[in-house]
């Protein structure tokens, strides 16, 4: 068990240290670099929010799907060899709600600003 | 300026005297964008009369462009030619420049004035009355660019639709991560791949972002011709329909400011035969899929140490933004 503050503390802290303290000294592509390392934290302070519930979902709705076990990346690996041979399609039940699902976790991780995101939040798609 | 910069200087101002009816250049500068090329603005001087042009070249002035895919610049200034001569809206080539000018490989061009940043395109109000008519003027370009004679045309790749397809795969397999909805746009891209039954030169990199527009008459110059290659002329259709290109405006599929209709409808009214939708279509859905591997692709020279910038590390979080968007276009309904 680690001490206080969380890592979701610590990165949140880094990400405002950035915005509030040096962005608005910076200018040109420092600036530019500097905006794209914030929001990088942003994606990892997000994940460290959602991750470990989201992934846990998911590799339960992959083993029901695959019918077998393994990891979330060996899961997925056979996911993408069965899409690949035909084994699975997007008539196959369950499959189009997964991969809907497992995108959605990662564009709330990854770019919740995307246009595309945004569109599929007001279609009540999560 | 340092010495590297002060023998570029000199060299361009021997070059403006030979060949550019000019005495001296000014207001040497690097314009931002252009990753794979350089690109500077200059003026140059003869009494009174100034000009502004552009040179675009080889990094660092070396000989040659590091991409694979991409044709070198000699070509690509052979291409804007004969793209001027039917009438394509392309920047006016002045000169190409030869290994005795020492400044690497690499073209100067008129300078043309408009915007080519995508996003002000789509949203800033100076281009409020000319964007209803962008999309049948990119179809239009289009059809001047599909429609040069092969005959004419330099030596450059050929690449239909199942090369593109497998030059994306085996880049997605040696990235070793699983992307599941990449597989399935993958295996609906072989499953519909059409015939190579039409085959043209292809800009290769149409997009909102590398034409430049002006308020006032819309398409003003197609830029970026280096990923240009023989193929399936509806790929450029497909490419500025990619939902990364429409800067937020998803309801507009064209480029962000425009419909497929008023594209269709431009570049046959300009001489291109009737578009097929659904060939564009696959095409929008291989060049969705294309910019999500190319983000792995960017990561990947985060990993291997070639760039370790926040940038390239940062993008391989931007191929999930193609995810949605392949499922918006293979699984919606």
């Amino acid at each position: 068990m680690q001490d206080l503050p969380t890592s979701l503390e610590i990165v949140g802290v880094v990400s405002d240290f950035l915005r509030e303290q040096i962005l608005p000294g910076l200018e040109g592509r420092t600036k530019f670099h500097a905006l794209v390392a914030a929001n990088a934290l942003d994606i990892v302070r997000r994940e460290l929010e959602t991750a470990p519930v989201a992934n846990n979902d998911e590799r339960e709705h992959l083993m029901s799907l695959l019918k077998s076990e393994g990891s979330l990346d060996e899961l997925n690996n056979r996911l993408c060899e069965q899409i690949t041979n035909g084994d699975m399609t997007l008539d196959t039940p369950g499959l189009k709600e997964h991969l809907w699902t497992s995108t959605l976790t990662k564009l709330a991780i990854d770019q919740p600003k995307y246009s595309a995101f945004k569109k599929a939040l007001q279609e009540g798609r999560s | 300026m340092t010495d590297s910069n002060d023998k570029f200087s000199k060299a361009l101002s021997n070059i403006a005297l030979a060949h550019l009816d000019a005495h001296n250049i000014s207001d040497l500068k690097r314009l931002s964008g252009g990753a794979s090329q350089e690109t500077w603005s200059f003026k140059t001087h003869n009494e009174g009369h100034i000009e502004h042009l552009i040179l675009r070249r080889a990094p660092g002035g070396e000989g040659r462009n590091s991409s694979g895919t991409a044709i070198g610049l000699d070509t690509e200034a052979k291409l804007i030619g004969l793209a001027a001569n039917a009438n394509v809206a392309v920047p006016n080539v002045r000169y190409v420049a030869k290994p005795a000018d020492n400044i690497g490989s690499g073209f100067i061009m008129d300078y043309v004035s408009g915007e080519a940043l995508g996003a002000k395109i789509v949203r800033s109000d100076v281009f409020d009355a000319v964007r209803p008519m962008l999309a049948k003027q990119c179809g239009q370009a289009l059809a001047g660019i599909h429609g040069l004679p092969m005959s004419a045309l330099p030596t450059i790749r050929y690449s239909p639709a199942s090369q593109e397809i497998k030059h994306y795969h085996d880049i997605y397999k040696a990235h070793g991560h699983p992307h599941p909805v990449f597989d399935l746009a993958f295996k609906w891209l072989s499953d519909n791949t059409p015939a190579d039954d039409r085959i043209t030169l292809v800009h290769g990199d149409f997009r909102n972002g590398n034409i430049m527009f002006d308020p006032i008459v819309g398409v003003s110059a197609v830029l970026d011709w280096e990923l240009a290659h023989i193929g399936d002329p509806m790929e450029d259709m497909g490419w500025i329909c990619v939902n990364s290109w429409r800067f937020g405006a998803t309801e507009k599929p064209v480029g962000g400011f425009g419909s497929r209709e008023d594209m269709f409808a431009g570049y046959e009214a300009a001489g291109g035969p009737s578009v097929d939708p659904a060939r564009v279509k696959f095409w929008e859905v291989l060049g969705t899929l294309k910019w999500g591997v190319m983000c792995t692709t960017m990561y990947e020279a985060f990993r291997s140490g070639i760039d370790r910038s926040v940038e390239r590390a940062a993008i391989g979080r931007r191929s999930s933004e193609t995810e949605i968007d392949l499922l918006y276009l293979l699984a919606a309904d």
